[in-house]
């Protein structure tokens, strides 16, 4: 664990530049804690800083290139005879880590020594089993190519990895004695380090940007790697759903059309449970309830929304999927074949919903002015017409923004479609019927055998694309709606 | 023309219209109004006048029962409207207040069009039988509110969209469309400019012909232009009441006048 | 024009006898009134009927049944040469120890006088959990001593008598059923009569690991509880610090630039971005590009914090933004620089907000399942217990939802029984959690 000790080496360096840093700026005042610009303790967390971050940061940069670089580096010398017919290059690219991992493993468990791994001939010996028999599973025999871009991935991952261990502890002691070079007496360090403590919160909050950044290039990247081997017109514009379980492309059809009908509908029948009784439930609760009633119900509603979805999955499977078919089933009526249907998942996202609509509504239904219901209380009419007729019309863009957040939320709602809708995607209108959303085929495309390069696997994250397009544009119109509602009554 | 259908109510201009006796308001532990009596006569503009948290504008509102609104409010005593008690188990509250109309201190007309501000109380009392009629209520509420002229053109336009002046007196075209007995202003020029203020005056002034108009204000001078009855409210009770001219420039109690004269308040 | 006074709704009629449009009113303003009830109704009707099968469907896997045998250590059988050794004796492997079992329970059953068809050794195989053998051999490979003794061992039953015990197997089912025949269900009754099969407490599904998909009477959700314990304690240390951080200078220093809304925007935005497409940042960046291992809870810890991040920061912001900037100017005014004003006055001031919104945004991490199935934390079996801090967070491992998730997918329905009891745990877990932070907004409430 050559990082860990790096990080601890780094660590130490910092501390020992934290007590000469302090130690430094006393001596330079003659002891005088007060003839010194700054409190002690700054002069010694500059040091300590200068150490750790130019260091620290420099470690988490490598350790993100460094993968980056020797793989193109050891993906170039591959020639394109290795690559076999139905193959691509980043499958093999996969091989050689397993390769380079399991003669890592090697030499750790002392079945070889670094030279013989470096010097292996898969002429000569049969890679394949030697790894396996240290717990290295390989899917084919080891080629003489694969071998020797494993042998050089290893190479060049030793190389960097010392080359990583020079460069940090070099940055962290030329940071240590730069920082006690510029302590003095008059040296302002307090402003220095408050500079340095800045620019840490910058970096954090910046971490938000980062992750969207993160989310939208990996699903373009992906999705464009999905694009290039399947026509993007079928995908959006085939009515079928039927990917082949070769993995290797071809007869699949790959066309999102069901996919989407499955999630909107499932999300409408979920909107028009939730709707009504979050609506109503927040109407009563804000306009008619008495405190006892409000304190009570108000906080029993919210615990439907800290359940996790996963409890709402397994409701929907094992209990709301049994009581409909006990209803609608084969026994009765005829109409219900399985316990897995639209109408499953629908409730079990509407109930998960109520405390959502609910308590958006009831925010929204409060902000609208007391002097609006004295105004109508005042001509003579009753609550609820002052409710039907002021307040909502009131409300309105407000409770439509809710309403909109909680479709997002129903879109991409992913564990209780996975249990309770079912895995066959239909173009069906009949809600007693197994559907299957986008969701569900992301986890049930990426958490297969198949491997991460046959479009099988990479139509998830055009899914995933088209799941992130429809929720981050609900969400923005939404937030701009409630937004501007909310500024009406400012 | 428009006061038509108010000029066959014979009555003396003496005549009470509400009359309330011995009523006490508590605020959970507040005590807000204390045992107060007082005779409001019909067609007649009656100020309550007095400092700050006096207890004038909670009284004001017990008239029509909009203190049930609000949760720790308790009203005892009597309060009598033509000789019923409104405080009685059987009396509808939205039926009184349909009798009863009411001003608020800032303009608060709906989100909606002036049309529908308007023709909202007479919709929910059913008051109009076609759309003819119900426009005929429109235009005769917003002439009684003396902006009818400022309006006819853009009767679709939102109510929100008028500057305060304009709104104050579409919200009290809004509580004429009712066609109710009495009107309660509860501080309706505080929110306004001085013109604004100046044509609500002289609408009050118009109002008493048809409606016994009970206001709250602060402005003294407002009362004593608008009024002709004043009652002088302190700590919760009823100091004085009586002609306004009398208020003004021969009070009884030594409240009133330190009041009046600017010592307290 | 028309002479509207006639249906005044005050002058006509009097106030104490409401006029018929007044009645109709009032009966649509009680049938209002009647649907919000009936909506918050229902909505509690929900919650019960959710926690009621909750508690009904789970509360029995934390019992389980067991069978106690005495089993004859037959030193000819485990130990051939006779010479105790250790290494020799771990060559006998389970199928060794099977009839010695069966054949306890057979004769357990002939002493206690009980009728049955059953006389084949291979016949009781049925009654028993395949673990059993493991259990006995790990037993005498520990105590070499006993060999040649009859000692009596509680073993757990199979999962299908465990079943029948609990009403999840029924009679009527069993004549489908290869596993089990009604011969079995009959030995079960007088096994239970003589007391040598009963339902106890089961303290292993709690600290136990996953097994196979045949033994359900065996699988426990205590490594996936350690898997969910290290990804925590990595949301924790990152998304703490790192959430604090990002809030102080949003509410504090954040001049108003583009770059500072554009943050603003992606925290509003990524709160309401779907669980799993952060699992697809998870399985893209830190599984395919950072080549960091799979399924392990340092990952998943990663993915969730990105995921808790948002919630953290809104609620950080918000304790910050409730400490009255007259504390802030207090401070400037002893001459304090701003950093020193934030971090020695306002921060302290806002920590229990802080710790509380923290808290709720660990529980929605901790039930989260989505990200985790594609960062492969559900395909693994949890078997084994992580040896080390560092392996806790390296090696592979499940988490609690996701080994809920895993079992209720298997074909077994004994499973589901245990879905549900994982869920018991789970919602224990949530509310301590909620309850630890209700009592802090409790106690540190604060009202300026």
């Amino acid at each position: 664990m050559p990082v860990l000790w790096l990080f601890l080496i780094v660590l130490a360096i910092a501390a020992l530049g934290f007590v000469l840093g302090r130690r430094r700026a006393l001596k330079s005042a003659d002891g005088e804690s007060r003839r010194l610009h700054s409190l002690p303790i700054y002069y010694g967390t500059n040091a300590a800083m200068k150490v750790a971050v130019p260091a620290l940061g420099l470690l988490c940069l490598w350790l993100l290139a460094q993968p980056l670089y020797v793989n193109s580096r050891v993906a170039a010398t591959i020639p394109d005879a290795a690559i076999a017919e139905g193959s691509t290059l980043g499958l093999v690219m996969s091989d050689v880590r397993r390769v380079a991992r399991g003669l890592d493993l090697a030499v750790v468990e002392g079945a070889m020594t670094a030279p013989q791994a470096a010097s292996l001939d898969a002429e000569t010996a049969d890679v394949r089993q030697e790894l396996a028999s240290l717990g290295v599973a390989l899917g084919s025999t080891v080629t003489a190519d694969t071998l020797r871009a494993a042998q050089d991935y290893r190479a060049y991952s030793t190389t960097g990895t010392l080359m990583m261990v020079v460069a940090v502890l070099f940055a962290a002691i030329i940071g240590c004695g730069w920082a006690l070079r510029e302590t003095d007496r008059d040296f302002r360090a307090r402003n220095v380090v408050e500079r340095g403590i800045l620019v840490l919160l910058i970096a954090a909050a910046s971490v938000a940007v980062l992750t969207t950044l993160g989310i939208v290039l990996s699903l373009i990247f992906q999705t464009y790697e999905f694009f290039t081997l399947y026509s993007a017109l079928d995908f959006f514009t085939l009515l079928e759903w039927a990917p082949s379980f070769s993995g290797r492309g071809g007869a699949s059809s790959l066309g999102l059309l069901p996919l989407l009908w499955g999630t909107l509908y499932i999300s409408m029948v979920a909107l028009l449970v939730a709707v009504p009784i979050g609506l109503f439930s927040a109407i009563y609760l804000s306009e008619y309830a008495s405190s006892t009633v409000r304190s009570f119900a108000k906080p029993m509603l919210e615990v439907l929304a800290g359940i996790p979805t996963i409890v709402y999955g397994l409701f929907a499977l094992l209990t709301i999927g049994p009581i409909l078919l006990s209803v609608f089933g084969d026994d009765t009526l005829g109409w219900m074949q399985g316990q897995r249907a639209v109408l499953t998942a629908g409730v079990a996202m509407g109930i998960m919903l109520i405390p959502f609509v609910s308590s958006l509504s009831d925010d929204i239904i409060n902000a609208v002015p007391q002097a609006l219901r004295d105004g109508s209380y005042g001509l003579g009419a009753t609550k609820s017409e002052t409710i039907k007729q002021v307040v909502l019309p009131a409300a309105l863009p407000g409770i439509v923004g809710a309403i909109l957040l909680a479709t997002s939320r129903a879109i991409g709602e992913t564990m209780i479609v996975v249990l309770g809708a079912g895995a066959a995607a239909r173009l069906s209108l009949n809600p007693f019927e197994a559907m299957t959303t986008v969701t569900a085929k992301i986890v049930s495309q990426l958490t297969g055998d198949s491997d991460f390069a046959s479009p099988e696997a990479l139509v998830a994250f055009a899914l995933g694309m088209t799941l992130f397009v429809m929720t981050l544009g609900l969400n923005v119109f939404a937030l701009y709606i409630v937004r501007k509602y909310r500024e009406q009554y400012e | 023309m428009y006061d038509a259908p108010n000029m066959e109510r014979a009555v003396t201009a003496s005549q009470t219209k509400i009359s309330a006796q011995g009523v006490q308001v508590h605020y959970g532990d507040t005590h807000a109004i204390k045992d107060v009596d007082v005779q409001i006569e019909d067609k007649t503009v009656t100020a309550f006048i007095g400092p700050s948290g006096c207890g004038k504008s909670t009284f004001l509102r017990c008239l029509n029962r909009m203190n049930d609104t609000i949760d720790t409010c308790r009203v005892q005593g009597q309060i009598r409207i033509d000789g019923e008690d409104i405080y009685d188990k059987r009396v509808d509250p939205v039926q009184l207040r349909a009798k009863v109309g009411m001003v608020f201190q800032k303009p608060n007309p709906f989100p909606k069009s002036i049309y529908d501000n308007v023709a909202y109380g007479p919709r929910i009392h059913g008051l109009a039988a076609s759309k003819a009629e119900l426009d005929h209520i429109v235009e005769t509420s917003l002439r009684r509110g003396a902006i009818w002229d400022e309006v006819k053109d853009r009767l679709d336009a939102p109510g929100t969209g008028l500057s305060g002046g304009q709104q104050q007196r579409l919200c009290i075209a809004r509580a004429v469309a009712t066609e109710p007995e009495v009107l309660l202003m509860d501080e309706p020029c505080s929110a306004l400019d001085p013109i604004a203020t100046a044509q609500v005056e002289e609408l009050i002034d118009e109002l008493r012909k048809n409606y016994s108009v009970v206001i709250v204000t602060h402005s003294m001078q407002q009362a004593a232009r608008v009024s002709q009855k004043t009652a002088f409210f302190h700590l919760g009770n009823l100091v004085e009441f009586g002609d306004t001219g009398k208020i003004f420039t021969n009070p009884e109690d030594s409240r009133t006048e330190s009041y009046i004269t600017g010592r307290i308040g | 024009m028309t002479d509207t006074s006639a249906n005044r709704p005050g002058s006509a009629t009097s106030l104490i006898t409401p006029d018929a449009r007044t009645k109709r009113r009032n009966r649509a303003e009680a049938r209002f009134k009647v649907y919000g009830i009936t909506a918050i109704g229902i909505g509690l009707l929900f919650l019960v009927v959710l926690l009621g099968s909750i508690t009904v469907n789970g509360l029995g896997a934390f019992q389980q049944t067991f069978v106690n045998v005495p089993v004859y250590l037959d030193p000819a059988k485990l130990d051939k040469r006779g010479n105790r050794n250790i290494e020799e004796m771990k060559k006998v492997s389970t199928f060794g120890y099977n009839p010695l079992i069966q054949q306890g329970l057979l004769d357990k059953a002939a002493e206690l006088g009980i009728e049955t068809p059953l006389k084949k050794r291979k016949q009781m195989k049925a009654m028993l959990s395949a673990s059993a053998a493991a259990k006995v051999r790990d037993f005498v490979l520990a105590n070499p001593e006993t060999l040649g003794q009859t000692v009596e061992f509680k073993l757990l039953a199979a999962s299908r008598v465990d079943g029948y015990l609990k009403g999840r197997v029924q009679r009527k089912d069993v004549a489908r059923d290869k596993n089990i025949d009604a011969e079995h269900l009959d030995l079960t009754d007088s096994l239970v009569a003589a007391g040598v099969v009963a339902k106890t407490f089961n303290l292993s599904f709690i600290t136990g690991a996953d097994a196979s998909e045949s033994r359900a009477e065996q699988a426990g959700i205590g490594v996936a509880m350690l898997g969910s314990f290290f990804m925590m304690l990595v949301v924790l240390v990152l998304s703490l610090p790192i959430g604090v951080a990002a809030s102080i200078y949003l509410e504090e220093f954040a001049p108003k630039n583009r770059w500072t809304d554009l943050i603003e925007v992606n925290i509003s935005n990524l709160a309401a971005v779907p669980s799993i497409v952060f699992g697809i940042l998870g399985l893209a960046v830190f599984i395919q590009v950072m080549h960091l291992p799979q399924s392990a809870p340092l990952v998943g810890g990663l993915v969730l914090t990105l995921m808790t991040l948002p919630t953290i920061i809104i609620s950080t912001r918000a304790s910050l933004k409730s400490v009255p900037p007259s504390i802030r100017d207090a401070a400037l005014g002893v001459g304090a620089s701003k950093m020193q004003s934030v971090f020695h006055h306002v921060l302290p001031l806002a920590m229990p907000g802080i710790l509380t919104g923290t808290i709720i945004g660990l529980a929605q991490a901790l039930g989260e399942t989505a990200p985790l199935l594609l960062i492969g934390m559900v395909g693994y079996i949890a078997t084994n217990v992580p040896d080390g801090i560092a392996a806790g967070f390296l090696d592979p491992n499940s988490a609690m939802p996701a080994q809920i998730y895993e079992w209720a997918k298997r074909a077994d329905p004994a499973y589901y029984e245990r879905a549900w009891g994982g869920i018991i745990i789970l919602l224990v877990f949530l509310l301590a959690m909620n309850i630890i932070a209700i009592l802090l907004r409790r106690r540190f409430e604060r009202r300026w």
